[in-house]
């Protein structure tokens, strides 16, 4: 698929110090008045490179986003996943209109019928079904949502 | 719960923080506030767990974790919770939860994403679950995702 080959050639981009700093700053930025020299620090870089890197990065898309990570719950909000059985013929179509809903967090195509699985991000409970709602009346497709009824586990760090 | 001035802190920093050497200054200047507010309501949501840290957030496939694989099972009922917090606690399922099942287009209530550098790697993680899951297990299958459609993460609107 487009993205992945466009995604793994990425990967070659990254060299030594970049993947450092992924491994390293994946969580515990300083809250302090000049954080990004205090974590260019024990790396070993300067202010000015570890700017200049994940500028390059985020840039590249190999990091979708550098701040904090909101637990939207912990907000009275919620996530949902969901997902939907689109007619091949109407995919880019339709993701398109999906995605052009702002409560879509994250949205992708997996082989299944159920192709196409997104999750809903809305700042009170009751935006979710709306989302659902809208979502249904403008792809005319039936949307399964997939609440979750118990977390065992979330820790989306990974090694670089 | 967040107040007014956290949910302007949010909006502002949803989509990234800002990529100058005193961020949480400049963030300040822009909300009106001072920068050492802007620090302690982060830190505040930091403890309280309205955000979960604060860093790098990778694209998966950018690390060469380009086989990403939703394994979903259909687990008993009476065994789900113990077995979920077993599969949750491999070094390579990175999201575990239970969910709801929708008969009869999907039997499967456990879910467990798998993240490898290729599929061989991800139908090893699989195979080590089954085996875990054992009689307790009904049915399984491996949505793997074959391009990321968006990927923006939490976006209110201001």
């Amino acid at each position: 698929m487009a993205s992945e080959r466009a995604a793994s050639s990425l990967d070659d981009a990254l060299d030594e110090t970049d993947r450092r700093i992924v491994n390293a700053l994946q969580g515990g930025f300083p809250l302090s008045d000049e954080p990004y020299r205090e974590a260019a620090e024990p790396l070993g870089l300067s202010e000015a490179e570890l700017l200049a890197r994940l500028k390059r990065m985020l840039d590249e898309r190999a990091l979708t986003r550098f701040g904090p990570m909101f637990q939207i719950e912990r907000m009275g909000g919620r996530f949902v996943l969901a997902a939907m059985q689109v007619p091949e013929a109407d995919f880019d179509r339709i993701a398109e209109t999906v995605n052009a809903f702002p409560e879509v967090a994250h949205n992708y195509r997996r082989e299944h019928a159920f192709n196409m699985w997104f999750v809903l991000a809305t700042e009170k409970p009751e935006g979710i079904a709306d989302a659902i709602a809208r979502i249904e009346a403008a792809t005319g497709l039936a949307v399964a949502a997939f609440p979750k009824e118990r977390e065992y586990f979330v820790e989306m760090k990974l090694d670089a | 719960m967040p107040d007014g001035i956290d949910r302007k802190i949010i909006v502002a920093t949803q989509a990234g923080l800002p990529l100058v050497p005193r961020p949480y200054d400049a963030l300040a200047g822009r909300l009106g506030i001072g920068a050492e507010e802007v620090k302690a309501r982060l830190a505040r949501m930091l403890d309280t767990g309205t955000i979960r840290r604060i860093g790098a957030v990778p694209n998966h496939y950018a690390l060469g974790y380009t086989a990403n694989g939703m394994s979903v099972w259909d687990v008993a009922d009476e065994r789900i919770d113990e077995l979920g917090e077993m599969i949750g606690r491999l070094s390579f399922v990175t999201h575990c939860y239970r969910r709801p099942r929708r008969l009869p287009d999907w039997p499967y209530n456990l879910f467990a994403m798998v993240h490898g550098k290729t599929r061989t790697e991800v139908e090893g993680g699989c195979a080590i679950i089954r085996e875990l899951l054992g009689t307790a297990c009904r049915a399984g299958d491996v949505l793997y995702s074959t391009r990321i459609l968006k990927k923006t993460g939490l976006r209110i609107q201001d």
